[in-house]
Protein backbone atom coordinates (compact mmCIF):
# COMPACT_ATOMS: atom_id res chain seq x y z
CA UNK A 1 0.00 0.00 0.00
CA UNK A 2 2.72 2.42 0.92
CA UNK A 3 4.54 1.82 -2.30
CA UNK A 4 1.43 2.09 -4.38
CA UNK A 5 0.37 5.26 -2.64
CA UNK A 6 3.85 6.62 -3.23
CA UNK A 7 3.61 5.84 -6.90
CA UNK A 8 0.22 7.46 -7.08
CA UNK A 9 1.45 10.61 -5.37
CA UNK A 10 4.49 10.90 -7.50
CA UNK A 11 2.45 10.36 -10.68
CA UNK A 12 0.10 13.09 -9.56
CA UNK A 13 2.92 15.54 -9.02
CA UNK A 14 4.60 14.53 -12.25
CA UNK A 15 1.38 15.20 -14.10
CA UNK A 16 0.94 18.49 -12.31
CA UNK A 17 4.47 19.61 -13.06
CA UNK A 18 4.12 18.53 -16.67
CA UNK A 19 0.90 20.44 -16.98
CA UNK A 20 2.65 23.46 -15.53
CA UNK A 21 5.54 23.12 -17.95
CA UNK A 22 3.12 22.79 -20.85
CA UNK A 23 1.31 25.93 -19.72
CA UNK A 24 4.57 27.81 -19.42
CA UNK A 25 5.72 26.58 -22.81
CA UNK A 26 2.53 27.95 -24.34
CA UNK A 27 1.21 31.46 -24.06
CA UNK A 28 3.40 32.46 -21.10
CA UNK A 29 6.64 31.82 -22.94
CA UNK A 30 7.25 35.53 -23.42
CA UNK A 31 6.74 36.13 -19.72
CA UNK A 32 9.50 33.72 -18.83
CA UNK A 33 11.93 35.46 -21.19
CA UNK A 34 11.03 38.87 -19.87
CA UNK A 35 11.61 37.77 -16.33
CA UNK A 36 15.07 36.56 -17.28
CA UNK A 37 16.14 39.96 -18.61
CA UNK A 38 14.26 42.20 -16.19
CA UNK A 39 13.04 40.35 -13.13
CA UNK A 40 10.71 43.01 -11.73
CA UNK A 41 9.27 43.82 -14.90
CA UNK A 42 6.02 43.48 -16.66
CA UNK A 43 4.02 45.60 -14.34
CA UNK A 44 4.52 49.31 -13.80
CA UNK A 45 3.09 50.75 -10.64
CA UNK A 46 1.72 54.30 -10.62
CA UNK A 47 2.06 55.58 -7.10
CA UNK A 48 2.86 58.93 -5.45
CA UNK A 49 2.74 60.68 -8.82
CA UNK A 50 5.48 58.50 -10.33
CA UNK A 51 5.94 55.45 -12.54
CA UNK A 52 7.79 52.60 -10.90
CA UNK A 53 10.04 51.32 -12.30
CA UNK A 54 10.54 54.48 -14.32
CA UNK A 55 12.64 52.60 -16.86
CA UNK A 56 11.70 49.09 -17.89
CA UNK A 57 13.62 46.81 -20.29
CA UNK A 58 11.63 44.06 -22.01
CA UNK A 59 11.94 41.82 -25.06
CA UNK A 60 9.84 42.41 -28.17
CA UNK A 61 6.35 41.01 -27.75
CA UNK A 62 6.03 41.84 -24.07
CA UNK A 63 2.78 43.16 -22.68
CA UNK A 64 3.31 45.81 -20.01
CA UNK A 65 0.51 46.62 -17.59
CA UNK A 66 0.31 49.90 -15.66
CA UNK A 67 -1.81 50.01 -12.50
CA UNK A 68 -2.81 53.29 -10.85
CA UNK A 69 -2.44 53.01 -7.08
CA UNK A 70 -2.89 56.75 -6.43
CA UNK A 71 -6.00 58.52 -5.14
CA UNK A 72 -5.77 60.74 -8.21
CA UNK A 73 -6.36 59.73 -11.84
CA UNK A 74 -3.43 59.42 -14.21
CA UNK A 75 -2.78 58.51 -17.84
CA UNK A 76 -0.09 56.60 -19.72
CA UNK A 77 0.65 58.39 -22.98
CA UNK A 78 3.50 57.85 -25.46
CA UNK A 79 5.53 60.97 -26.27
CA UNK A 80 6.09 59.82 -29.87
CA UNK A 81 4.46 61.59 -32.77
CA UNK A 82 2.23 59.88 -33.72
CA UNK A 83 1.68 58.42 -30.27
CA UNK A 84 2.55 54.72 -30.01
CA UNK A 85 -0.03 54.29 -27.25
CA UNK A 86 -2.39 56.39 -25.19
CA UNK A 87 -4.49 55.17 -22.28
CA UNK A 88 -7.83 56.54 -21.24
CA UNK A 89 -7.71 58.19 -17.84
CA UNK A 90 -7.05 55.60 -15.13
CA UNK A 91 -8.87 56.07 -11.85
CA UNK A 92 -7.63 54.37 -8.68
CA UNK A 93 -6.87 50.65 -9.25
CA UNK A 94 -7.57 50.85 -12.98
CA UNK A 95 -5.10 49.28 -15.40
CA UNK A 96 -3.77 49.87 -18.90
CA UNK A 97 -1.87 47.30 -20.98
CA UNK A 98 0.13 47.68 -24.15
CA UNK A 99 2.03 45.02 -26.10
CA UNK A 100 5.37 46.18 -27.49
CA UNK A 101 5.74 44.53 -30.88
CA UNK A 102 8.77 46.53 -32.08
CA UNK A 103 12.21 47.14 -30.64
CA UNK A 104 13.01 50.68 -29.61
CA UNK A 105 12.85 53.27 -26.85
CA UNK A 106 9.34 54.23 -25.88
CA UNK A 107 9.13 57.33 -23.71
CA UNK A 108 5.80 58.07 -22.08
CA UNK A 109 4.23 60.42 -19.54
CA UNK A 110 1.06 61.20 -17.65
CA UNK A 111 -0.75 63.76 -19.79
CA UNK A 112 -2.58 65.02 -16.69
CA UNK A 113 0.62 65.45 -14.63
CA UNK A 114 3.36 65.84 -17.21
CA UNK A 115 6.14 65.83 -14.62
CA UNK A 116 5.47 62.09 -14.42
CA UNK A 117 7.60 60.39 -17.07
CA UNK A 118 8.79 56.86 -17.83
CA UNK A 119 10.53 54.80 -20.51
CA UNK A 120 10.13 51.28 -21.86
CA UNK A 121 13.22 49.89 -23.64
CA UNK A 122 12.18 47.11 -25.99
CA UNK A 123 15.05 44.89 -27.19
CA UNK B 1 1.63 93.12 8.14
CA UNK B 2 3.53 95.43 5.82
CA UNK B 3 6.51 94.20 7.68
CA UNK B 4 5.62 90.66 6.75
CA UNK B 5 5.44 91.54 3.08
CA UNK B 6 8.75 93.36 3.09
CA UNK B 7 10.36 90.55 5.05
CA UNK B 8 9.28 88.19 2.31
CA UNK B 9 11.06 90.24 -0.30
CA UNK B 10 14.18 90.78 1.82
CA UNK B 11 14.74 87.06 2.10
CA UNK B 12 14.19 86.39 -1.54
CA UNK B 13 17.34 84.67 -2.76
CA UNK B 14 15.99 83.25 -5.99
CA UNK B 15 14.69 86.47 -7.44
CA UNK B 16 11.18 85.04 -7.57
CA UNK B 17 9.74 87.29 -4.90
CA UNK B 18 9.26 84.58 -2.32
CA UNK B 19 11.44 82.75 0.15
CA UNK B 20 11.05 79.82 2.48
CA UNK B 21 9.95 81.99 5.38
CA UNK B 22 7.44 83.76 3.18
CA UNK B 23 6.20 80.40 2.03
CA UNK B 24 5.77 79.16 5.58
CA UNK B 25 3.94 82.31 6.57
CA UNK B 26 1.64 81.90 3.61
CA UNK B 27 1.11 78.30 4.60
CA UNK B 28 0.27 79.26 8.14
CA UNK B 29 -2.68 81.12 6.68
CA UNK B 30 -3.99 78.10 4.83
CA UNK B 31 -5.96 76.83 7.74
CA UNK B 32 -7.26 80.14 9.04
CA UNK B 33 -7.74 82.17 5.89
CA UNK B 34 -6.17 85.48 5.00
CA UNK B 35 -7.51 88.91 4.34
CA UNK B 36 -5.53 90.77 1.72
CA UNK B 37 -5.62 94.26 0.31
CA UNK B 38 -3.66 95.31 -2.70
CA UNK B 39 -2.83 98.98 -3.07
CA UNK B 40 -0.54 100.16 -5.81
CA UNK B 41 0.89 96.70 -6.19
CA UNK B 42 1.60 96.26 -2.48
CA UNK B 43 -0.26 93.49 -0.76
CA UNK B 44 -1.35 93.98 2.83
CA UNK B 45 -2.36 90.76 4.49
CA UNK B 46 -4.20 90.12 7.72
CA UNK B 47 -4.81 86.74 9.21
CA UNK B 48 -8.49 86.06 9.75
CA UNK B 49 -7.91 86.08 13.49
CA UNK B 50 -6.95 89.78 13.25
CA UNK B 51 -9.86 90.84 11.06
CA UNK B 52 -11.21 92.88 13.97
CA UNK B 53 -8.26 95.23 13.51
CA UNK B 54 -9.44 96.12 10.06
CA UNK B 55 -12.05 98.65 8.99
CA UNK B 56 -14.48 96.61 6.91
CA UNK B 57 -15.98 99.77 5.41
CA UNK B 58 -12.79 100.35 3.50
CA UNK B 59 -13.48 97.16 1.62
CA UNK B 60 -17.01 97.98 0.60
CA UNK B 61 -16.53 98.43 -3.11
CA UNK B 62 -18.35 98.63 -6.38
CA UNK B 63 -17.58 95.12 -7.44
CA UNK B 64 -17.53 91.99 -5.37
CA UNK B 65 -17.07 88.46 -6.66
CA UNK B 66 -16.13 85.08 -5.26
CA UNK B 67 -13.57 82.63 -6.53
CA UNK B 68 -14.19 78.94 -5.92
CA UNK B 69 -11.94 76.20 -7.16
CA UNK B 70 -11.18 72.51 -7.39
CA UNK B 71 -14.58 71.02 -6.62
CA UNK B 72 -13.40 67.63 -7.91
CA UNK B 73 -16.96 66.37 -8.11
CA UNK B 74 -16.79 62.56 -8.19
CA UNK B 75 -13.81 62.29 -5.83
CA UNK B 76 -14.71 59.81 -3.09
CA UNK B 77 -11.46 58.87 -1.37
CA UNK B 78 -10.77 59.19 2.39
CA UNK B 79 -9.42 62.75 2.07
CA UNK B 80 -13.08 63.76 1.55
CA UNK B 81 -15.80 61.20 0.86
CA UNK B 82 -18.41 63.99 0.57
CA UNK B 83 -17.27 66.58 -1.98
CA UNK B 84 -20.92 67.31 -2.74
CA UNK B 85 -21.50 68.31 0.87
CA UNK B 86 -18.47 70.58 1.01
CA UNK B 87 -19.38 72.29 -2.29
CA UNK B 88 -22.85 72.92 -0.87
CA UNK B 89 -21.19 74.33 2.26
CA UNK B 90 -19.17 76.66 0.02
CA UNK B 91 -22.39 77.87 -1.61
CA UNK B 92 -23.90 78.44 1.83
CA UNK B 93 -20.81 80.46 2.75
CA UNK B 94 -21.19 82.54 -0.41
CA UNK B 95 -24.87 83.14 0.30
CA UNK B 96 -23.98 84.27 3.80
CA UNK B 97 -21.50 86.97 2.75
CA UNK B 98 -22.40 90.44 3.97
CA UNK B 99 -21.69 91.83 0.50
CA UNK B 100 -23.40 89.57 -2.02
CA UNK B 101 -21.02 88.80 -4.89
CA UNK B 102 -22.06 89.76 -8.38
CA UNK B 103 -20.71 86.57 -9.91
CA UNK B 104 -18.56 83.53 -9.25
CA UNK B 105 -15.28 82.54 -10.83
CA UNK B 106 -14.55 78.81 -10.84
CA UNK B 107 -10.86 78.23 -11.48
CA UNK B 108 -11.14 74.65 -12.66
CA UNK B 109 -11.20 71.01 -11.69
CA UNK B 110 -14.95 71.27 -11.61
CA UNK B 111 -15.09 67.49 -12.02
CA UNK B 112 -12.74 64.75 -10.92
CA UNK B 113 -12.98 62.46 -13.96
CA UNK B 114 -14.66 64.66 -16.62
CA UNK B 115 -17.86 62.62 -16.32
CA UNK B 116 -21.05 64.34 -17.54
CA UNK B 117 -22.85 63.61 -14.27
CA UNK B 118 -20.04 65.25 -12.30
CA UNK B 119 -20.43 68.50 -14.25
CA UNK B 120 -24.22 68.21 -13.91
CA UNK B 121 -23.97 67.93 -10.12
CA UNK B 122 -21.73 71.00 -9.82
CA UNK B 123 -23.97 73.03 -12.11
CA UNK B 124 -26.98 72.04 -10.04
CA UNK B 125 -25.34 72.97 -6.72
CA UNK B 126 -24.08 76.31 -8.05
CA UNK B 127 -27.61 77.20 -9.10
CA UNK B 128 -28.27 77.54 -5.37
CA UNK B 129 -25.78 80.42 -5.12
CA UNK B 130 -27.06 83.98 -4.79
CA UNK B 131 -24.82 85.00 -7.69
CA UNK B 132 -26.26 83.58 -10.88
CA UNK B 133 -23.37 84.10 -13.28
CA UNK B 134 -20.47 81.67 -13.04
CA UNK B 135 -17.34 82.11 -15.13
CA UNK B 136 -15.25 78.98 -15.58
CA UNK B 137 -11.81 78.00 -16.75
CA UNK B 138 -10.95 74.30 -17.06
CA UNK B 139 -8.65 72.29 -14.83
CA UNK B 140 -6.81 69.24 -16.10
CA UNK B 141 -9.50 67.03 -14.56
CA UNK B 142 -12.12 68.67 -16.77
CA UNK B 143 -10.45 67.85 -20.09
CA UNK B 144 -9.61 64.16 -19.62
CA UNK B 145 -9.95 61.80 -22.59
CA UNK B 146 -11.32 64.32 -25.12
CA UNK B 147 -8.88 67.27 -25.08
CA UNK B 148 -11.57 69.44 -23.58
CA UNK B 149 -14.32 68.98 -26.15
CA UNK B 150 -17.02 68.28 -23.56
CA UNK B 151 -15.83 71.21 -21.45
CA UNK B 152 -16.12 73.52 -24.46
CA UNK B 153 -19.60 72.22 -25.27
CA UNK B 154 -20.74 72.95 -21.72
CA UNK B 155 -18.87 76.10 -20.75
CA UNK B 156 -17.24 77.40 -23.91
CA UNK B 157 -19.98 79.63 -25.27
CA UNK B 158 -18.49 83.01 -26.24
CA UNK B 159 -14.94 81.78 -25.70
CA UNK B 160 -12.01 81.52 -28.08
CA UNK B 161 -9.75 78.58 -28.86
CA UNK B 162 -9.73 76.01 -26.08
CA UNK B 163 -11.99 78.18 -23.91
CA UNK B 164 -10.15 81.42 -23.17
CA UNK B 165 -12.03 84.73 -23.03
CA UNK B 166 -12.19 88.14 -21.44
CA UNK B 167 -14.95 90.34 -20.12
CA UNK B 168 -15.37 93.67 -18.34
CA UNK B 169 -17.24 94.33 -15.12
CA UNK B 170 -17.42 97.81 -13.59
CA UNK B 171 -14.17 98.94 -15.08
CA UNK B 172 -12.24 95.79 -14.23
CA UNK B 173 -10.97 93.70 -17.13
CA UNK B 174 -11.13 89.94 -16.50
CA UNK B 175 -9.12 87.43 -18.53
CA UNK B 176 -9.84 83.69 -18.25
CA UNK B 177 -6.97 81.55 -19.51
CA UNK B 178 -6.62 77.83 -20.28
CA UNK B 179 -3.29 76.25 -19.29
CA UNK B 180 -4.22 72.57 -18.92
CA UNK B 181 -4.18 71.36 -22.54
CA UNK B 182 -1.42 70.06 -24.80
CA UNK B 183 0.86 69.48 -21.84
CA UNK B 184 4.31 68.21 -22.81
CA UNK B 185 6.21 65.40 -21.08
CA UNK B 186 8.31 66.78 -18.25
CA UNK B 187 6.72 70.21 -18.58
CA UNK B 188 4.38 72.49 -16.67
CA UNK B 189 1.07 74.12 -17.48
CA UNK B 190 0.98 75.60 -20.98
CA UNK B 191 -0.83 78.55 -22.53
CA UNK B 192 0.46 78.14 -26.07
CA UNK B 193 1.25 80.63 -28.81
CA UNK B 194 -2.31 80.99 -30.12
CA UNK B 195 -3.69 81.96 -26.72
CA UNK B 196 -0.74 84.27 -26.01
CA UNK B 197 -1.27 86.08 -29.30
CA UNK B 198 -4.94 86.50 -28.46
CA UNK B 199 -4.12 87.84 -25.01
CA UNK B 200 -1.56 90.33 -26.29
CA UNK B 201 -4.19 91.67 -28.67
CA UNK B 202 -6.91 91.59 -25.99
CA UNK B 203 -5.11 93.97 -23.64
CA UNK B 204 -3.48 96.21 -26.23
CA UNK B 205 -6.35 98.71 -26.39
CA UNK B 206 -6.84 99.00 -22.61
CA UNK B 207 -5.75 102.01 -20.59
CA UNK B 208 -2.92 101.32 -18.20
CA UNK B 209 -5.14 102.40 -15.31
CA UNK B 210 -7.55 99.52 -15.97
CA UNK B 211 -7.44 96.98 -13.14
CA UNK B 212 -6.75 93.53 -14.56
CA UNK B 213 -7.80 90.19 -13.09
CA UNK B 214 -6.32 87.11 -14.76
CA UNK B 215 -7.68 83.72 -13.74
CA UNK B 216 -6.51 80.26 -14.77
CA UNK B 217 -6.33 76.83 -13.16
CA UNK B 218 -2.62 76.09 -12.79
CA UNK B 219 -0.66 78.87 -11.06
CA UNK B 220 0.84 81.43 -13.44
CA UNK B 221 3.89 81.68 -11.18
CA UNK B 222 6.39 79.02 -10.18
CA UNK B 223 4.92 77.77 -6.93
CA UNK B 224 6.74 74.44 -7.05
CA UNK B 225 7.83 73.23 -10.48
CA UNK B 226 8.94 69.82 -9.12
CA UNK B 227 5.26 69.06 -8.63
CA UNK B 228 4.24 70.76 -11.85
CA UNK B 229 2.89 73.78 -9.96
CA UNK B 230 3.65 76.43 -12.53
CA UNK B 231 3.05 77.45 -16.15
CA UNK B 232 5.99 77.36 -18.51
CA UNK B 233 5.01 80.29 -20.73
CA UNK B 234 3.36 82.44 -18.05
CA UNK B 235 6.18 85.01 -18.22
CA UNK B 236 5.09 85.95 -21.73
CA UNK B 237 1.49 86.40 -20.62
CA UNK B 238 2.54 88.56 -17.67
CA UNK B 239 4.81 90.53 -19.98
CA UNK B 240 1.73 91.85 -21.80
CA UNK B 241 0.46 93.22 -18.47
CA UNK B 242 3.53 95.25 -17.51
CA UNK B 243 1.94 98.58 -18.39
CA UNK B 244 -0.97 98.09 -15.99
CA UNK B 245 -0.82 99.48 -12.48
CA UNK B 246 -2.98 96.80 -10.89
CA UNK B 247 -2.87 93.13 -11.91
CA UNK B 248 -4.35 90.34 -9.80
CA UNK B 249 -3.77 86.71 -10.78
CA UNK B 250 -6.14 84.12 -9.34
CA UNK B 251 -5.34 80.42 -9.62
CA UNK B 252 -6.39 77.09 -8.16
CA UNK B 253 -4.84 73.65 -8.66
CA UNK B 254 -2.73 73.49 -5.49
CA UNK B 255 -5.62 73.26 -3.01
CA UNK B 256 -4.19 75.77 -0.54
CA UNK B 257 -3.84 79.51 -0.31
CA UNK B 258 -0.57 81.07 -1.28
CA UNK B 259 0.29 84.52 -2.45
CA UNK B 260 3.10 86.73 -3.54
CA UNK B 261 3.66 90.18 -4.99
CA UNK B 262 5.94 90.82 -7.91
CA UNK B 263 6.04 94.40 -9.13
CA UNK B 264 2.52 95.36 -10.18
CA UNK B 265 1.21 91.80 -9.94
CA UNK B 266 -0.38 90.07 -6.97
CA UNK B 267 -0.67 86.30 -7.27
CA UNK B 268 -3.16 84.37 -5.22
CA UNK B 269 -4.20 80.72 -5.13
CA UNK B 270 -7.50 79.53 -3.70
CA UNK B 271 -8.40 76.66 -1.44
CA UNK B 272 -10.27 73.70 -2.88
CA UNK B 273 -13.85 72.98 -1.95
CA UNK B 274 -12.99 69.24 -2.04
CA UNK B 275 -9.74 68.24 -0.34
CA UNK B 276 -6.44 69.81 0.77
CA UNK B 277 -3.05 69.08 -0.76
CA UNK B 278 0.28 69.17 1.07
CA UNK B 279 2.56 72.20 1.22
CA UNK B 280 5.21 72.12 -1.52
CA UNK B 281 7.83 69.48 -0.85
CA UNK B 282 6.31 68.48 2.48
CA UNK B 283 5.11 65.07 1.23
CA UNK B 284 6.36 62.50 -1.30
CA UNK B 285 3.75 63.68 -3.80
CA UNK B 286 1.03 66.31 -4.18
CA UNK B 287 -1.75 63.73 -3.67
CA UNK B 288 -4.84 64.39 -1.54
CA UNK B 289 -3.99 65.05 2.11
CA UNK B 290 -6.03 63.27 4.74
CA UNK B 291 -6.67 65.48 7.75
CA UNK B 292 -8.77 64.62 10.82
CA UNK B 293 -12.49 64.79 9.97
CA UNK B 294 -13.11 67.72 12.30
CA UNK B 295 -10.30 69.68 10.61
CA UNK B 296 -11.37 69.16 7.01
CA UNK B 297 -13.57 72.21 6.60
CA UNK B 298 -10.82 74.40 8.01
CA UNK B 299 -8.67 73.65 4.98
CA UNK B 300 -11.41 74.04 2.36
CA UNK B 301 -12.94 77.34 1.37
CA UNK B 302 -13.79 80.21 -0.92
CA UNK B 303 -12.12 83.48 -1.89
CA UNK B 304 -14.04 86.74 -1.79
CA UNK B 305 -12.67 89.60 -3.91
CA UNK B 306 -13.71 93.24 -3.67
CA UNK B 307 -12.84 96.13 -5.93
CA UNK B 308 -13.35 99.81 -5.21
CA UNK B 309 -13.12 102.12 -8.17
CA UNK B 310 -10.52 104.83 -7.80
CA UNK B 311 -8.78 103.08 -4.96
CA UNK B 312 -6.53 101.23 -7.34
CA UNK B 313 -6.89 98.16 -5.22
CA UNK B 314 -8.48 94.77 -5.06
CA UNK B 315 -9.06 93.11 -1.73
CA UNK B 316 -8.77 89.34 -1.58
CA UNK B 317 -10.29 87.51 1.38
CA UNK B 318 -10.04 83.77 1.94
CA UNK B 319 -12.51 82.13 4.23
CA UNK B 320 -12.72 78.49 5.18
CA UNK B 321 -15.82 76.32 5.28
CA UNK B 322 -15.38 75.74 9.01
Amino acid sequence: MRVRRGVFVSSFWTAAVLAGVLLLAGPLNVTVNAQQTAPAALAVKIDNFSFSPATLTVPVGTTVTWTNQDDIPHTVVSTDDPRAFRSKVLDTDEKFSYTFTKAGTFAYFCSVHPKMTGTVLVK
Amino acid sequence: MDRKTSKKIMHDHNGDGIDRRGFLECMAWAGTGAFCVMQGGVLKSFSMSRLGDFDAKKMAGELSFVQISDSHMGFNKPANPDVTGTLKAAVDKINGLSTPPEFLLHTGDISHLSKPEEFDTVDQILKGASAKDVFFVPGEHDVLNDDGKQYLDRYGKNTKGAGWYSFDQKGVHFIGLVNVLNLKAGGLGTLGSEQLAWMEDDVKHLKSSTPIVVFAHIPLWSVYPDWGWGTQDSAEALGYLKKFGSVTVLNGHIHQTMQKVEGNVTFHTAMSTAFPQPAPGSAPSPGPMKVPDDQLRKVLGITDVNYTRGKHALAVVDSTLA
